[in-house]
């Protein structure tokens, strides 16, 4: 599946992307400290970045537990007053087939506590999904800074 | 892949042994591979006499590709331990390899000295030489990477086991100081320890400080939710402590619920209940600011 969707948007400023792949454990342990430094880069709050980080290593997880492992894409962008860190989980797993039961507290298909995506949606300022069973799942979120 | 019968490979290297040795040490000099600084010059003599003698060996009764098979095992031995060696004395993946491949300009002087008068039969013996001497250096590749591989394993085995200690605080109250990442298997070991401290220490009361564990995602308050389930089978109670302000909002925004267990916000305040319930009191024996 491609994250059409999901793309970052392009902006002025210190723009930076990278992507990592998820295909171990250990590749969510260090989406969380790429996310952190991302977040440091912005300039966020220590509150923020740990709603952020905590946000990424849940979706990171659902990635590699659910999809059957995928990518995240870790840009930083915006302007000099606005500045933004945008992830993008990108997966080719068997996708979501029912995402408003995916999205409630306590639902789960696998032996979690069925809190990880609905938790990271309420973690993050802005929080989007788009999945097409069979295709895959892309989830895009984002935090901001603003300087006046 | 050349049809190895009737190669003369094996008949020129047993002939011109000595001249290939010594041009091999020159051209493994030449190509900086020698790294005095990593080794002496005598352990790369001894380490390519020996090499060059069983590549003979291995190819007495005719060449074989197949370098995983019988008649290679005395090779393969001998390149993991020059390997081996080498991850050792830290030389590169390229270094080591060369060691290998700085063998070919001998072997292919000695064809060409040897069949200046037939083209033919030099291209393809250049070629079967080729093969095989990329074969085994490649080989060393897979073996400085296992060895690699195997570092790292141990390390994360060590970390395992170093980064969960059970600490007993007092009479019946042990502490576990949690520190880094809690993952699957650390969750498994930590568990383990909690439980068999239980025991051993005949504790009523298990603080598990989370102070140093940077991210406590909802896989992380599951884990944390079994042990203190299972310590409470076990006749434990216990206190989650270093609950700092930013962890405290990122739980309540997963919604997670840690409804049977204590939760402090230091470990000195999670000890000071645990005191408590212990039924343990102290009293200052002198006034504080006597001299």
């Amino acid at each position: 599946m491609r994250p059409e969707a999901g793309r970052p948007e392009a902006g002025r400023g210190e723009n930076s992307a990278e992507t990592i792949p998820i295909r171990t454990g250990a590749d969510v342990s260090r989406v969380r400290r790429s996310v952190a430094t991302a977040m440091a880069v912005i300039g966020a709050s220590r509150i923020e970045t740990t709603r952020m980080v905590t946000a990424a290593s849940e979706l990171a997880r659902n990635t590699l537990d659910y999809g059957g492992g995928g990518e995240v894409l870790i840009a930083v962008v915006g302007r000099m007053t606005r500045r933004k860190v945008e992830l993008v989980f990108t997966d080719h797993g068997p996708g979501i087939s029912d995402m408003s039961k995916a999205l409630t507290d306590g639902y789960s298909t696998g032996g979690g506590l069925g809190l990880g995506l609905s938790g990271a949606r309420r973690l993050c300022k802005e929080f989007e999904i788009r999945s097409v069973p069979g295709e895959g799942t892309v989830v895009k979120v984002a935090s901001w800074t603003e300087r006046p | 892949m050349p049809d190895s019968t009737g190669s003369n490979l094996p008949g020129l290297l047993s002939r011109y042994q000595d001249r290939i040795l010594t041009d091999w040490i020159a051209a493994q000099s030449e190509v900086g591979v020698l790294r005095a600084d990593l080794m002496r010059e005598a352990e790369l003599r001894r380490q390519s006499r020996s090499f060059l003698s069983h590549l003979i060996a291995a190819t007495k009764n005719g060449l074989n590709f197949d370098i995983e098979s019988e008649q290679w095992q005395d090779v393969r031995d001998m390149l993991t331990e020059v390997t081996n060696f080498r991850v050792d004395h830290g030389f590169t993946p390229t270094e080591t390899a060369t060691f290998i491949l700085a063998l070919k300009q001998p072997i292919f002087e000695c064809l060409r000295d040897q069949y200046k008068d037939d083209p033919a039969t030099l291209v393809n013996e250049a070629w079967s030489a080729t093969v095989l001497l990329d074969k085994l250096g490649l080989y060393t590749n897979d073996i400085y990477l296992r060895g690699r591989e195997d570092i790292i394993q141990r390390q994360q085995q060590e970390m395992l086991e170093l980064s969960t200690p059970v600490v007993q605080l007092w009479d019946r109250i042990v502490a576990l100081p949690l520190i880094g990442t809690l993952d699957s298997a650390r969750a498994q070991i930590v568990m383990e320890n909690l439980l068999e401290a239980v025991v051993e220490s005949k504790a009523e009361i298990v603080i598990i400080d989370i102070t140093g564990v940077p991210t406590v995602d909802t896989l992380v308050a599951q884990h944390l939710l079994k042990t203190a389930a299972a310590a409470k089978l076990m006749g434990a109670e216990c206190i989650i402590s270093g609950i700092r302000p930013q962890i405290a909002q990122t739980i309540v925004h997963l919604g997670v619920e840690l409804p049977q267990v204590a939760t402090k916000a230091d470990l000195q305040s999670a000890f000071a209940h645990a005191l408590k319930r212990t039924g343990v009191t102290f009293s200052a024996t002198k006034p504080a600011h006597t001299r």
